[in-house]
């Protein structure tokens, strides 16, 4: 990418987050409600979107050729069973975190 | 005189409030830094990003976009996506946000997630001003931030042991706010929607160009079963 194409791509990022922050204010002045449907959207896309998001960060991961997504699964194992354990986001991320580089720069 | 003491209470009143985000996000922040160094950019990026996009897991994905092919669309299109849940923070804001003036621009810019938690459920005492108290409390969020992420891009360069391997944080994360958003719920339909539609559009589509595809599915499934998902409930 040049400096340019850069530029563009963080400008489209900004873009989309001031709209998204700015859009309810300008939609809905009045104490209008808010129509059903985007309500609905409210509530349901989330959890699609973060299980989306978590198969994105996983897209270049190759179960084909070694190590076939062992260390990726072993991370994800052990951040998910240290939230259920300690419930402490920071620990769960730097705990999966910590475990996946000690296991793809010595083991695999 | 009595302008400064307002504020000077606010201040006071907002800081203990955005003790845990200074934790969260010093660390975050730093490790977002240190990726992006990892990454073979600047300080200046996590720098510019922090200040100009404010949203923590986007600027994550943002990384790994810079790293591949130039697609703009796809960009603003995965953008709106991570960031739709705002609009519902802002929805939510419509009220609290009246009559904040000036104020009321820079809160509804720096309404991140942490900033959206506190500002919706924090009870203000009487004797403090609203529109200051909330605006402290993004304006510190939002320093965090900045900060973390810039001493982080400033040395990951200094850092001395390996550090790859790092890019796991951005999975972690998002591994976790999913479980969070899990948890809550007590069914997941919408939750595999967005597994099944990004692992089959993955399959189909490929790595580089899947996600428009899944976007698309996940918004026409969503409309398409909002009757049955409803209905059936325990979701959000």
């Amino acid at each position: 990418m040049t400096i340019q194409q850069q530029i563009i791509t963080i400008a489209m990022c900004v873009l989309a987050t001031v709209l998204t922050r700015f859009l309810p204010f300008v939609l809905f002045r009045e104490n209008r409600p808010t129509p059903a449907f985007v309500q609905y959207l409210g509530k349901a896309l989330p959890s699609a979107v973060f299980a989306m998001l978590v198969v994105y960060c996983l897209k270049n991961v190759n179960l084909i050729a070694a190590p076939h997504g062992v260390p990726e699964a072993i991370g994800i194992v052990v951040t998910v069973l240290l939230h259920l354990w300690k419930r402490q986001m920071l620990l769960s991320i730097a705990g999966g975190t910590v475990v996946y580089m000690l296991l793809i720069q010595l083991v695999f | 005189m009595q302008h400064n003491g307002l504020r000077l209470k606010a201040l006071k009143a907002a800081f203990p409030h955005t003790i845990p985000i200074f934790a969260g996000f010093w660390f975050l922040g730093m490790t977002y830094g240190i990726y992006m160094n990892a990454s073979g950019f600047s300080f200046w990026y996590p720098l510019a990003m922090s200040i100009t996009i404010f949203g923590g897991s986007l600027e994550f994905v943002a990384v790994s976009m810079l790293l591949s092919r130039f697609a703009p669309v796809q960009t603003f299109v995965m953008a709106l996506m991570i960031q739709a849940r705002h609009l519902f923070y802002g929805i939510s804001m419509l009220d609290k946000f009246k009559g904040m003036g000036w104020k009321r621009f820079y809160l509804i810019f720096g309404m991140c997630d942490e900033s959206f938690s506190i500002n919706y459920t924090a009870k203000i005492p009487q004797d403090v001003d609203r529109g200051w108290f909330m605006f402290f409390v993004t304006l510190l969020n939002q320093l965090y931030w900045v900060t973390g992420s810039t001493i982080g891009g400033l040395v990951g360069s200094l850092i001395t042991f390996d550090t790859q391997g790092i890019e796991f944080v951005m999975t972690a994360m998002f591994v976790v706010i999913f479980l969070e958003q899990w948890l809550k719920e007590k069914r997941h339909y919408t939750a595999y929607i967005g597994l099944a539609a990004g692992i089959a559009c993955l399959l189909i589509f490929g790595a580089d160009s899947f996600l428009v595809p899944t976007m698309v599915c996940i918004l026409a499934l969503l409309t398409f079963l909002r009757k049955p998902i409803e209905k059936a409930g325990g979701f959000a």
